[in-house]
């Protein structure tokens, strides 16, 4: 059986085409102003790449926050929809079968998702409507700072010390980042503390569904590599990190559309 | 320094003024207050006990400096030397430290004092909206403080948001408020609190045609709301005043008039000097003190 | 007198409230709290106040994610500094 899922997130939107238990293809793209054109365009060229048709596809289902501008619309016409967490967890079990937390960390939202036998969701918790609680966070800093967004975490793990940051706002920060460097802080030192911070507000919201392992961790800052280390040191947990993360809600929203329904 | 645009809508000017009318060779006690925001400082000269020179700047990188820069920008006019200030009470954002102060005052005191000789005895609830935070106070007849609340967490709700917004729909910060009064029909509130988010749902709306008066009103509407949550939290009594730099936004004022059906009182003295007029007001008392005169 | 410590952002209003007229300074909240986020300091809005417990100034723009780890979604919900508060002078607004 083949099937999709597009995962319709803040900034970018991910597709899924799986036959069975093989992803035949995966790809990404930005949202933009018109969500549902980005989704359609990207959904096409994706099923182009592999030679099939929208009626090769049994079904469709969509996660993300923009999931409703492709619910029956074309041409990605999604049968279903269902919510980020329960695509996470779907995503996350099939890749690793011993994962008991979720974290995933996007553009706008930052969730923890306790996972449940099968792959179902057990409790979770999502950190949403404020920029400092996601990856929106780490850009508006790398523009602050004047660096290419893929370089933050190389920065920081160059960083050869602690600098605490008090600025608990995106907008705040900003000011700080620039008074910090105007006082010769270094770029590296600057960088570390802005994963350190972002680091402490998920790794807190965690552990309102409590820190159980496995923990993996998904989502496009989950290919960030300065946001790792100060995480599992707030969780006190090693982190697994799967390939492609970004990719696992989209995963979690074509498996969801193999299984049976009822 | 901070963002450098070409067109920079969101610096608003700096200024000082001295009191025509009196001269501070006949006064008898002459102290002094400086309030250093984390977006904008002040310094009060004050005769008497009653206002006499002041002056507005924006804080710059290290808020000693600017505590000394603003404080003799507002002395050189009057011919006053720093040696002649009998006492200087310090207040501001964090722990603020005003080199030349004898003594440093939380800023809610001082803003609860400082509004009382604003507006008169009569105030019961102060609003305060400055750069980078919003305060809401609670205070009886006496000018003590009965119940507050600070929030210097996020932006959404102060002054840094409407310097993102000015810049964002081309407007010069100043004008915005007047701009967002200037629509036909009160848009909905932008959904978005967080300023980031609400920047970006309103450069869509801009994209879709909406004007600027339209966006400015949709942003304003959305900080007046949560403005009054924040008050609703400590209770709103009359009379309710404002002070800071953002109760010059008349569209901020006249939308939280709307939502609680209070209307604020209007000020005589530009409400962005109650901190450091009120830091001035207790440094009267306190020289009083030491003297022995109470 | 009602001092709110806390803040309203884009995802909640998130306050701890001390009364300090019901406060006597004993600090047993401080003692009690597992994450440092309390103190207590001289009441410096009222001359006759005495001690009174707050909010660490550092705590206070990040009171949600500070005080996160004692309100697990799911499972009883035991705040430490409520429970051992006999005044009852301390409060959570979420």
């Amino acid at each position: 059986m083949i099937t999709a899922g597009i995962d319709v997130g803040a900034k970018f939107v991910k597709v899924v085409i799986l036959k069975d238990e093989e992803v035949l293809e995966r790809a990404k793209a930005l949202v933009g102003f018109d969500v549902l054109k980005s989704a359609s365009d990207l959904f096409e060229s994706t099923l182009k790449k592999t030679g099939l048709s929208r009626n090769d596809i049994k079904r469709v289902v969509a996660t993300g926050m923009g999931r409703e501008a492709v619910h029956g619309k074309p041409s990605v016409n999604a049968e279903e929809v269902v919510s980020e967490v329960v695509a996470d967890a779907k995503g996350a079990f099939r890749l690793v079968p011993t994962v008991k937390t979720v974290i995933d960390v996007g553009a706008e939202e930052g969730r923890g998702v306790k996972v449940g036998p099968n792959g179902t969701v057990k409790d979770f918790v999502i950190n949403e409507r404020c920029a400092a609680g996601a990856g929106t966070f780490v850009e508006a800093m790398a523009r602050a700072l004047e660096v290419k967004v893929e370089d933050m975490g190389p920065l920081a793990l160059k960083s050869t010390q602690m600098i605490p940051m008090n600025a608990q706002c995106c907008v705040f920060a900003e000011s700080e980042v620039v008074t910090l460097i105007h006082s010769k802080v270094s770029k590296e030192d600057v960088s570390r503390a802005i994963h350190d911070a972002i680091a402490s507000r998920i790794g807190s919201m965690i552990l309102r569904v409590g820190v159980e392992k496995d923990v993996v961790l998904i989502g496009g800052v989950a290919l960030n590599p300065g946001f790792l280390p100060p995480l599992k040191r707030e969780l006190n947990s090693d982190i697994i990190v799967p390939e492609y993360p970004e990719y696992v809600g989209a995963l979690g929203a074509a498996i969801i559309a193999s299984e049976p329904k009822g | 320094m901070f963002e450098m645009k070409s067109q920079e809508y969101w610096r608003w000017p700096e200024y000082r003024h001295t009191v025509s009318d009196k001269d501070w060779r006949n006064a008898k006690i002459i102290t002094a207050g400086v309030d250093v925001g984390s977006v904008g400082s002040k310094a009060v000269v004050v005769l008497d006990g009653e206002l006499y020179a002041y002056s507005v700047m924006r804080t710059g990188g290290v808020s000693e400096a600017t505590a000394v820069k603003v404080m003799n920008w507002a002395l050189e006019e009057t011919g006053l030397k720093l040696d002649n200030l009998q006492y200087v009470v310090g207040t501001g954002y964090g722990r603020v430290n005003v080199p030349f102060a004898k003594k440093t005052i939380t800023e809610i005191a001082c803003h609860a004092r400082g509004a009382h000789y604003i507006y008169g005895p009569t105030v019961r609830t102060v609003l305060d909206i400055g750069g980078q935070d919003c305060k809401a106070i609670r205070c009886d007849e006496k000018g003590k403080v009965l119940s507050f609340l600070m929030n210097d967490k996020c932006a959404a709700g102060t002054g840094r948001g409407l310097e993102v917004f000015a810049d964002l729909v081309g407007v010069p910060i100043q004008d915005l408020g007047k701009v967002s009064l200037s629509v036909e029909e009160e848009p909905p509130p932008v959904s978005n609190t967080c300023v980031i988010f609400a920047k970006a749902e309103s450069l869509a709306l801009l994209r879709q045609g909406w004007p600027k008066e339209k966006v400015a009103a949709a942003y304003h509407a959305a900080m007046a709301d949560r403005i009054v949550d924040l008050l609703t939290r400590v209770g709103v009594e009359k009379d309710l005043v404002t002070t800071g730099g953002v109760a010059k936004n008349a569209g901020i004022i006249e939308r939280v008039e709307r939502l609680l059906g209070i209307k604020p009182l209007k000020p005589n003295i530009d409400p962005i000097l109650a901190g450091a007029l009120g830091a001035a007001l207790f440094a009267k008392a306190l020289y009083e003190k030491e003297v022995g005169l109470r | 007198m009602l001092a709110h410590y806390g803040y309203k952002d884009g995802s909640g209003d998130y306050f701890v409230t001390i009364d300090t007229d019901k406060c006597n300074g004993c600090g047993d909240c401080v003692k009690a709290c597992p994450y440092n986020v309390l103190e207590i300091i001289p009441n410096e809005y009222d001359i006759e106040g005495g001690d009174m417990a707050a909010v660490k100034e550092e705590q206070r723009k990040k009171i949600k994610y500070s005080c996160a780890p004692c309100k697990p979604i799911s499972g009883e919900r035991k705040l430490p500094c409520v429970i051992v508060c006999k005044p009852k002078a301390i409060g959570h607004s979420w």
